[in-house]
């Protein structure tokens, strides 16, 4: 019997008690309501600030100096940029930095030697602070934001919704395209010396993320 | 518990826990360890605190503690069907599926993976389904060293130690320890840390990035465990905080998750509560810093092999018993440990196992059976005082599960247990030798006087990891008389 049909037979006779059949039993459905107001775009700053990372709010006419603000103040020489990121954002990076374009940086050690990152988001979450990459062309395959050590993030307003259950909605995999998700609660931290929080073990080390409002 | 003949066979424990002291003797030295007692307390209190203040955050909380039961009750009963179905997602978005009945069929496939790879060294993602295998050490055994990524298990598997928390497993070092840890070992097996290393955990960490860096930057093989593995999409779930999980996660051309097969969701939507319960029970956060969530293999972003290894090793015996199954909910948070009063003391190695606390003292038993000394003592290592069923994210009654373990090596017969309960009830059947062992009692107690009883002849398991309170000079009886005997 190979592994798989002794396994199953193993879990089938470990439950010939049960009697429901699977999905049977009823269960809460999940609703997912829509973008949040005021209160929970201030809720998501500080929120996101709690974990002492960087947030800049602007309008959309400030996201390009913000950006290059950003990159400054962390002294970014070089900035990788996704595929499909916003050309005037491109732009503003270009006034501080070296670009690198995604399909650039092939190698691994290409993004070692690069300082930063730009890119969108997928959306973020009031209550717990996190942002969330889909990965799609304007935020880049998930090694860009793991590699470099300063990640410039951008979420809109409308992208941030009140709490998990609001954004497991909105995630919610498409059949037959499941796109990897990375969900980013602050910068890289470990606490694993004597509970002391220490920013900055693997990942990048600096989040700043751009709330554009209006 | 009901013993059914049903179900998979008990784990095989490897030989590191053969000859492992039972918990009372391992308790006893660890006691004896004033360091460790003062770092864990330190660690125990700090992270209870802070999980006690982002629950508070949530008045659902006992809701979604009931949504997070109920979904793995969902999934573990009908565990055979969902985990079919979770094949299929995985399959269908590219990745290859293998099963192994056992810790030994685990390891062997994860070899012949990394074998067809012609790779001498994986990196991994802290996983409590590996460190049960024992996979690094098989790994070993045939020439591919596995590197642990995460800061605490680099700190674990340099200083050739084992992990003591599920949750931070080096905690039982202090920084200093640490330190020299790194200065001694890190050149053996990569990039050294550097001469003017402080004890500082800021430089600490910073020469693990560097001694990791290039290690990731290389590696070809990534091995991962995960936290949720959900059955409608296919997803795998990774939750952790440094980074070190999305480097391995991202970087290797191929990547190998051994998920325990308990780690099933039915939906996607499951991951509402789960999302909310972990983070906050775990590390007492609103949610940890990074989450990594794959479905397969993605065209041209991360691991473009993709093997998934779904692990009995003893799961469906434990599944098989219809009371002790709810500890396989368990959702590896460790929120039980801190709260435990007992584990506060002895920190996690006297547990014998990589699952210590009050979870590892009803899964261990089951898991393993009782067949070993150090499996008969754990469900008495406890004080069954109710806060782990409390701390529970999804609910699992560990004292209930405890008290039922005990009856069941008592039957089996652990001996000292059966022998002073016997004796006990013997002294309490009749109240003439009541009142003899109390005159007893208080003889002893005045000869005593106000000294710490450390053994009792007779008593020799019961009171090798307990001490037994200096007994008072006079019964309650005695004292009852004398100063009320007039007013009856």
């Amino acid at each position: 019997m190979s592994a798989r049909e002794e396994i199953l037979r193993r879990v089938r006779d470990a439950t010939t008690d049960v009697t429901t059949s699977a999905g049977a039993t009823p269960r809460e459905p999940l609703t997912g309501s829509g973008a949040v107001g005021a209160d929970g775009l201030t809720q998501f700053v500080e929120t996101v600030e709690d974990y002492r990372a960087d947030v800049v709010r602007v309008g959309p006419d400030g996201v390009a100096v913000a950006i290059t603000a950003a990159l400054r103040e962390r002294g970014c020489g070089s900035v990788v940029v996704p595929e499909g990121l916003e050309p005037t954002w491109v732009d503003a990076v270009a006034e501080v930095a070296e670009v690198r374009r995604e399909s650039q940086t092939r190698t691994h050690a290409d993004l070692d030697a690069t300082d930063g990152v730009v890119t969108a988001a997928a959306l973020g979450i009031a209550v717990t602070g996190t942002i969330v990459l889909d990965h799609r062309a304007d935020q880049g395959r998930r090694a860009l934001t793991l590699v470099p050590d300063t990640h410039v993030c951008v979420v809109r307003a409308d992208q941030v919704v009140q709490d998990v259950p609001d954004a497991v909605a909105r995630l919610r995999p498409d059949a037959g395209d499941a796109r990897p998700l990375t969900w980013i609660s602050g910068p890289s931290a470990t606490s694993d010396i004597e509970l002391q929080r220490v920013e900055g073990v693997h990942g990048p080390r600096n989040l700043v993320v751009l709330l554009v409002e209006g | 518990m009901s013993t059914q003949a049903r179900g998979g066979p008990v784990q095989q424990t490897s030989s590191t826990f053969i000859g492992m002291p039972a918990f009372p003797e391992a308790a006893r030295e660890a006691l004896d360890n004033t360091q460790q007692r003062k770092n864990l307390r330190h660690a125990t209190h700090t992270i209870r605190d802070k999980r006690a203040a982002v629950v508070d955050e949530l008045p659902e909380w006992e809701a979604l503690r009931v949504a997070g039961a109920d979904a793995k009750d969902e999934a573990l009963t009908h565990l055979a069907d969902y985990l079919e179905q979770l094949e299929e997602s995985l399959v269908a978005q590219g990745a290859t599926v293998h099963w192994a009945r056992d810790a030994v069929e685990a390891n062997r496939i994860a070899l012949e993976i990394a074998r067809a790879k012609e790779v001498d060294e994986v990196v991994k993602v802290k996983s409590m389904a590996t460190q049960e295998i024992e996979l690094n050490e098989a790994l070993e055994e045939a020439g591919v060293h596995a590197w642990e990524t995460d800061l605490a298990e680099l700190i674990v598997q340099l200083g050739h130690d084992r992990p003591s928390h599920i949750l931070v497993p080096a905690i039982h070092r202090n920084r200093n320890e640490i330190r020299e840890i790194f200065l001694r070992e890190m050149a053996k097996v990569g990039r050294p840390a550097p001469d003017d290393l402080t004890q500082d955990p800021a430089r600490l960490a910073e020469a693990a990035r560097l001694h990791l860096r290039e290690k990731f930057l290389r590696a070809r093989v990534g091995i991962s465990g995960a936290n949720f593995a959900i059955a409608d999409t296919g997803t795998l779930v990774v939750v952790e905080s440094e980074g070190n999980g999305r480097m391995c996660l991202t970087l290797p051309e191929t990547l190998i998750s051994v998920v325990g097969i308990e780690k099933v969701l039915p939906t996607w939507d499951d991951l509402a509560p789960m999302m909310q319960l972990l983070p906050r029970s775990s590390t007492g956060e609103r949610m940890n810093p990074y989450t990594t969530m794959w479905t397969g293999a993605h065209d041209g972003d991360g691991p473009q092999d993709v093997h998934v290894i779904l692990l009995d090793n003893g799961r469906s015996h434990v599944l098989a018993d219809t009371v002790g199954r709810e500890a396989l909910r368990c959702i590896r948070c460790s929120a039980c440990l801190n709260v435990c009063p007992v584990y506060e003391r002895t920190g996690g190695h006297a547990y014998g196992s990589v699952y210590p606390g009050p979870i590892g003292a009803v899964l261990n038993p089951q898991l393993r059976g009782t067949s070993s000394a150090v499996d008969q003592s754990l469900p008495y290592a406890s004080s069954l005082c109710g806060a782990c069923f409390d701390a529970c994210p999804v609910r699992i009654n560990i004292p209930e599960l405890l008290v039922e373990l005990r009856g069941r090596v008592t039957e089996e017969g652990h001996a000292a247990e059966s022998a002073a309960m016997k004796a006990a009830a013997w002294v309490l059947s009749d109240p003439k030798r009541l009142a003899g062992a109390q005159r007893a009692s208080s003889l002893v107690g005045r000869v005593v006087g106000d000294r710490t009883i450390r053994s009792l002849p007779g008593l020799g398991a019961w009171t090798s990891a307990r001490d037994v309170p200096t007994p008072p000079t006079e019964s309650f009886r005695q004292w009852w008389a004398r100063e009320r005997g007039d007013d009856r």
